[in-house]
Order: structure tokens, then C-alpha cells, then sequence
């Protein structure tokens, strides 16, 4: 049944990803509004998935397809908070592909929840995986707002006149979009590797630093820190802020891949 | 509809043509009154500005030497003035009064301040009995018009000015331009107005560098600002967000090691540099770095003739809503030429009821009152009756424009004279009304 529920909002999600395309090319407050209409019904028809998902297994966010699906949804929430203050649905344009996309490998198939056979701690285990994903989806959302930064910097520089009416907000309103989702997402990160380490620690009574899991987890927490440390004292933004966060997406998708090298954290015993 | 039209334009005469006809704003009123005691004028208004001299009259009969007033006001021979003369009447006078109203006949399509200088030279002309009912006709209804190209097309959107073209940008990179700094560098008129306009829309401070201490404390306190010593322009200069350059300076003053420690002194945040000085004051490494933006005065101006160009894709717009509009102003006005003979054939015909009535009461001796109303009422019912298809005829002839030869057909039969004076036909046509 949740399955079906991800497929209805997929297709909602369908129509934020033409958006996405189309917003590069021109501008049309039409087709941003529907676009965001079609993607708040997509999100209920998530919501509906997603609490289905929870109620049938308390542990069930901990597979992998499912996991895409909570991203996808907080990723979404980001957007929509965004819409809410700043009256922008440009970083649809990085985030509709990519939550389409996870939406999409999600509602594939349903996958057995193996990892939680030897967790015992299955409370910490849900607040590990929603602190990490909402400061994933923190991490997107900065990494898209510094590409839009990137974009919109290429077009006031290039002078041409176009950019007058390009779709994207102000320069100043992207920075401050970027800023704050990674002061958002830090504390977030922060306590998902902590309520994981705890979950790690219930289940085996220690924690392997050298596991690539962690080790890849923990480098991405640093270049996460590096980022909100450097914006912050030195107020990088632009090119180099971009180039920051987009190593930091990388560690965060490797940080990903790497539960298929973990002894510790797998989705398959 | 008896409208006739001269003038020049910045299309038509070059300046030196248009700066011996402008007549300055003092002598407007003169002028004005000057016009309508010219021959064949009956009401007559002057617009002058820098692009564009017109003179719009209503005139006795059709035609007015408009050409021989020019001549004799303006002391100009035929062969120097006549080459750059355009002339309209009737119906394309009342076009050409639209478009110029509507700002479509401007240098600049869709600038707003036309429309106050027409509006500025029909308060003056009123204000001396030049125009009166005709003309004022006219000039409501192209008020309207302008209003409803403004509101229904894009027209008058979008800057079309360096300074507005300045504040556009800004907005693109600072979001809101609330507690924003500006600092001027090189007190100039164009860098003032630039400034007016940033501050018009939230900048918080502003602060003047000039090489004469004394103009940027003068400018200074227009703005109600700071003025900064020329010498202490880079170690203050990362107070400001927006940067407008505007120096004599041989070689650019503004160079990169200068953004360099802008940026680092501001942590990044982005600098906004406004450069209109020529030869360049702000070099053009400078637009390398990150974060800071320099538009000198050439992408300025490519800006404004891009927008310049989008208007002129509304404007095609507008010109339909002119076209329009015209239509019906001149519907409306042949509806207007039939009331007089509606109103003389009323007067023609009470006027034998009355006599025939006095001529029979005179034979039949005393009558009662209920008799004397009997007799009002058959004979009223007999000329309403008569009255009832020639109005109606009139009246839906003025709709569908053959009103002339209509009239004409009216008053020869019923042998009418038509003395009606413009001004009156407004409260006449109102009894028309009631008594339909």
C-alpha cells in the first residue's frame, strides 16, 4: 500500500522535474505555480506513504529504498520552508531532479528490512536516521542554493541584460538560502552520527573507527564543520563556497555508498 | 470633429529646429491666447518640451492655416520650418493626440513623463479659456487612453534610465536594498542622481569622497550623509555595499589589490561598483574577483536599450488600443454632431404648436382649464409623434457614421438653422436624453 502512495506523489514529483528543465530556459510564474501545487500534493500523498511505511514497522525507515523516500520527503519539507519565507521555487531546479530521482528508485519495490534484526535500540535507530536525513537534505539544499549562486554570479557578470528578468532571486537572498540550510543541517548531522553512535554502541558494544562507514561519516562531518566554519569566519561564498559544498554532497553520497563495505552498517546481513 | 494638428518631433526636425520653436513655460499662456484669436481657431493648446512643439486646435471649419501662425509667431520663414512639419486632422489628429499621450510617440516608448507635460500644457491652456468644450473632449478621453495603455500593457515598465537600470541591478544583488551603504566617489550630477534614486528605494547611508573636499560636504549634506577626505577613500570604502564612481581621473582608481582587501575586510560580502566615469575609474580586473560587480557606463546603457527594445514589442499592443479607442471617440462625437439638429427640430416644432395653439384659442373665446389641457396634450401627441422617426433616424445614423448626410437631409427639410455653441450642446443633449 505505501508503494502505491509513493507512486501517486512520483507523478506529482514528474511535474516538478519539467519544471526544473523548463525554469532554465525562461521564466513562467504559471508553471512554478502549478509545479508547486503538484509537488505540495505530491508531498501528501508521501506523508501518507511514509506513515503507512512506520505504522507497519516501526524500524522500516532503515531500509534503503525507504530511506530514499524519507530524504526525498525532507527534502521536499526544505523546499517548501524555503517557499514559505523567501517566495522563491528556484531551487526546485536542484532539488525536483534529485528528489525525483530518489522518489523514483524508492517506489521501484518494496525491500526486506534486514538491518534491524540486531538492533536493540530501535528508538535511538528512528531518531538516527530522521537527525542524519534532515541534515542530508540541509547539506542538498545548501549545495543547490551555491549552484544557483554560481548561476546567477556567471549571469550579472556576463552584463547580459537578460538577467534582469532571470527567475532566480537576488544574489544576496541565494547566499542567505545556502547559509542558513547549513547552519540548519549542522547540529542535525551532528546529533544523527551521535544517536548513531549510541545505536552502534547498543548493538555491539563498541564503535569500529576504522569501519569506512564511519571513517567516511566522520569526514564528511568535518568538511561540514570546515564549511560552516569558513562561511562563518571568513564569509567564503561564491566559487569557493560551492566548491566546499560540493565536496562535502560528494562525502556525504560516498558516506552513503560506503553501507555497502560496512561490517557494521548494511541494509543486508 | 473639426481637429487639426502641427508640430515637430525629435523624429522630424533636428534639434536647432526645435529649439527656435520651444516656447518656454511663461510664455505658454500668451501664446495659447494668441492662438485662438488666429483666423478660423476656435480652441487651440500648445505642447512644448525638449523632444517635441504641437499645436492642437478645433478649428471653425475644417481648416485653419496652422502652417501661417508657426510663420508669423515664430518669425520663420516656409522653406526653413515647413520640411520638418508634420500635420494631422479629424480622426489621425485624434490618433497622433493618443499615442503622444500614451507615450508611444516618445524618443523613449513608454516613459511616463509625457503624459504629465501634456496633462501641464492642457491645465495651462484651459487655465486661459483655450480649451473649452472640444478640446477638452479630446483631451479627457487621451488621458483615459494613456491610463489604459499603462494598466493594460507593459509598456511604461521596466527602467529605462541609467539610474533606474542602477537600482534594477543593485536589487538583483543585494535583494532588498533596505541598510544598504552607498558611497560616491566623485561628486557629479549623474552620480547624484543615481544615488536619489538608490536611496528612494531603502538604502540607509551614504558617504561622498571628491577630490575638492568642500563639493563632497556640500553633496554630503543634500543626502544628509557623510563626506569622506579623497585620501581616506580605500580604508573606508568597504563601509559601502554599492560604489558609485564617477572621477576625472586619467587611470582607473579602483584597481584589483583595492577589491582584494575590500573583500577581505568586508568577509566576502559582495560590492556593487556603479562605474560612469569615462575613461573608467574602476579597472576591469576588478570584475574578476568574486563577489564584486562592476557595470561601467556602456553595460548601463546596453541594459536600458535591451529594455528598450521589450517595450517596443507592448507597445504594439498599446497601438491597437489606440486603435480602438480612436473608433469609438469618433463614434461617440458623431453622436454629439446630431444632437443640435435634434434640439433646433424640437424648437422648430414647439414653436408652430405654440403658434397654431394661439392662433385657435384667439377663435374659440374662452376656454376651461380642462379644455386648455385637452388642446396641450393632442397637440403635444401629435408633434412627439411626428418628432419620433426623424430622432430615431438621427440617432442611429450618428452610430453608424453617415450622420452628415443625415443632418444635412434633416435641415433642409424642416428647414432648420443650427446656432447651437459647442458648450451648450453638453446640457441640450442631456434634455435630448430625458425627453426620449
Amino acid at each position: 500500500m505505501p508503494l502505491i502512495w509513493l507512486r501517486f506523489a512520483l507523478g506529482c514529483y514528474l511535474i516538478g522535474l519539467v519544471y526544473a528543465f523548463v525554469a532554465l530556459t525562461r521564466t513562467s510564474d504559471l508553471f512554478s505555480r502549478i509545479a508547486l501545487h503538484a509537488a505540495t500534493l505530491g508531498m501528501v500523498f508521501h506523508f501518507v506513504s511514509l506513515v503507512e511505511t512506520y505504522a507497519a514497522d516501526q524500524a522500516a525507515w532503515a531500509s534503503v529504498h525507504n530511506a530514499e523516500s524519507l530524504l526525498a520527503f525532507l527534502s521536499m519539507t526544505f523546499f517548501m520552508v524555503i517557499y514559505a519565507i523567501y517566495k522563491t521555487t528556484s531551487p526546485g531546479v536542484v532539488v525536483f531532479p534529485i528528489v525525483f530521482f530518489l522518489t523514483f528508485v524508492a517506489a521501484v519495490d518494496e525491500q526486506p528490512v534486514l538491518l534491524t534484526s540486531f538492533v536493540k535500540a530501535k528508538g535511538w535507530l528512528v531518531a538516527h536516521i530522521i537527525l542524519i536525513f534532515t541534515g542530508y537534505a540541509a547539506l542538498l539544499l545548501s549545495f543547490g542554493a551555491s549552484l544557483l549562486y554560481l548561476l546567477q554570479e556567471k549571469r550579472l557578470k556576463s552584463k547580459n541584460p537578460s538577467s534582469l528578468i532571470s527567475f532566480l532571486p537576488a544574489l544576496e537572498v541565494i547566499d542567505q538560502i545556502g547559509y542558513r540550510s547549513l547552519l540548519l543541517g549542522f547540529p542535525f548531522m551532528t546529533l544523527g552520527l551521535i544517536t548513531g553512535s549510541i545505536v552502534a554502541m547498543s548493538a555491539y558494544g563498541h564503535i569500529d573507527f576504522l569501519d569506512p562507514k564511519i571513517l567516511l561519516s566522520l569526514l564528511m562531518w568535518a568538511v561540514y564543520m570546515l564549511m560552516v566554519f569558513t562561511r562563518w569566519n571568513s564569509g567564503w561564498r561564491g566559487r569557493r563556497a560551492a566548491f566546499l559544498a560540493t565536496f562535502a554532497f560528494v562525502a556525504a553520497i560516498v558516506a552513503w555508498a560506503a553501507n555497502y563495505f560496512s561490517t557494521i552498517h548494511r541494509f543486508a546481513a | 470633429m473639426r481637429y487639426q494638428l502641427i508640430g515637430v518631433n525629435h523624429k522630424s526636425a533636428p534639434l536647432e529646429v526645435r529649439e527656435r520653436l520651444a516656447i518656454p513655460e511663461s510664455r505658454l499662456p500668451d501664446t495659447c491666447r494668441e492662438l485662438t484669436s488666429y483666423p478660423g481657431i476656435e480652441e487651440g493648446m500648445i505642447v512644448s518640451t525638449c523632444n517635441r512643439v504641437e499645436i492642437i486646435t478645433h478649428t471653425a471649419n475644417g481648416t485653419a492655416d496652422l502652417r501661417g501662425f508657426l510663420h508669423d509667431h515664430f518669425k520663420l520663414t516656409p522653406e526653413e520650418l515647413d520640411p520638418h512639419l508634420y500635420e494631422f486632422r479629424e480622426k489621425d489628429a485624434v490618433r497622433h493626440v493618443f499615442r503622444v499621450a500614451s507615450s508611444l510617440d516618445s524618443m523613449v516608448v513608454g516613459e511616463a513623463q509625457i503624459l504629465g507635460q501634456v496633462k501641464e500644457a492642457y491645465a495651462t491652456a484651459r487655465a486661459v479659456g483655450a480649451v473649452r468644450g472640444q478640446l477638452d473632449q479630446l483631451f479627457s478621453r487621451a488621458f483615459a487612453v494613456a491610463k489604459r495603455v499603462r494598466t493594460e500593457t507593459a509598456v511604461g515598465s521596466s527602467s529605462v534610465s541609467i539610474a533606474s537600470v542602477a537600482v534594477e541591478l543593485a536589487k538583483k544583488i543585494f535583494g532588498s536594498l533596505q541598510g544598504k551603504n552607498v558611497f560616491i566617489v566623485g561628486a557629479g550630477k549623474m552620480s547624484e542622481l543615481a544615488a536619489r534614486h538608490l536611496m528612494a528605494h531603502g538604502c540607509a547611508s551614504i558617504f561622498v569622497a571628491n577630490r575638492t573636499y568642500e563639493r563632497a560636504i556640500g553633496l554630503a549634506q543634500r543626502f544628509n550623509g557623510q563626506a569622506i577626505k579623497f585620501e581616506d577613500l580605500y580604508s573606508t570604502c568597504d563601509r559601502a555595499d554599492i560604489v558609485i564612481t564617477s572621477t576625472g581621473a586619467q587611470h582607473a582608481i579602483f584597481r584589483r589589490e583595492h577589491g582584494e582587501q575590500f573583500l577581505a575586510r568586508r568577509k566576502n560580502r559582495p560590492m556593487f561598483f556603479i562605474d560612469i566615469a569615462v575613461p573608467r575609474d574602476v579597472s576591469p580586473e576588478m570584475a574578476k574577483l568574486d563577489g564584486i560587480f562592476t557595470y561601467d557606463i556602456d553595460d548601463l546603457q546596453q541594459a536600458v536599450t535591451s529594455h528598450v527594445a521589450d517595450r517596443r514589442k507592448e507597445a504594439e499592443l498599446a497601438e491597437a488600443i489606440i486603435a480602438g479607442e480612436v473608433e469609438r471617440f469618433e463614434a461617440r462625437l458623431h453622436t454629439l454632431d446630431v444632437v443640435p439638429t435634434i434640439v433646433s427640430l424640437q424648437d422648430h416644432l414647439e414653436t408652430i404648436r405654440q403658434a397654431e395653439v394661439d392662433r385657435v384659442r384667439g377663435r374659440m373665446g374662452q376656454l376651461t382649464p380642462e379644455q386648455e389641457i385637452a388642446i396641450e396634450a393632442l397637440t403635444r401627441g401629435i408633434i412627439n409623434k411626428v418628432m419620433h422617426t426623424p430622432i430615431t433616424t438621427l440617432k442611429s445614423a450618428a452610430r453608424e457614421s453617415e450622420a452628415a448626410t443625415v443632418i444635412d437631409v434633416v435641415r433642409r427639410l424642416f428647414n432648420l438653422q443650427v446656432k447651437e455653441k459647442p458648450a451648450e450642446i453638453s446640457t441640450k443633449k442631456d434634455e435630448v436624453e430625458t425627453l426620449q
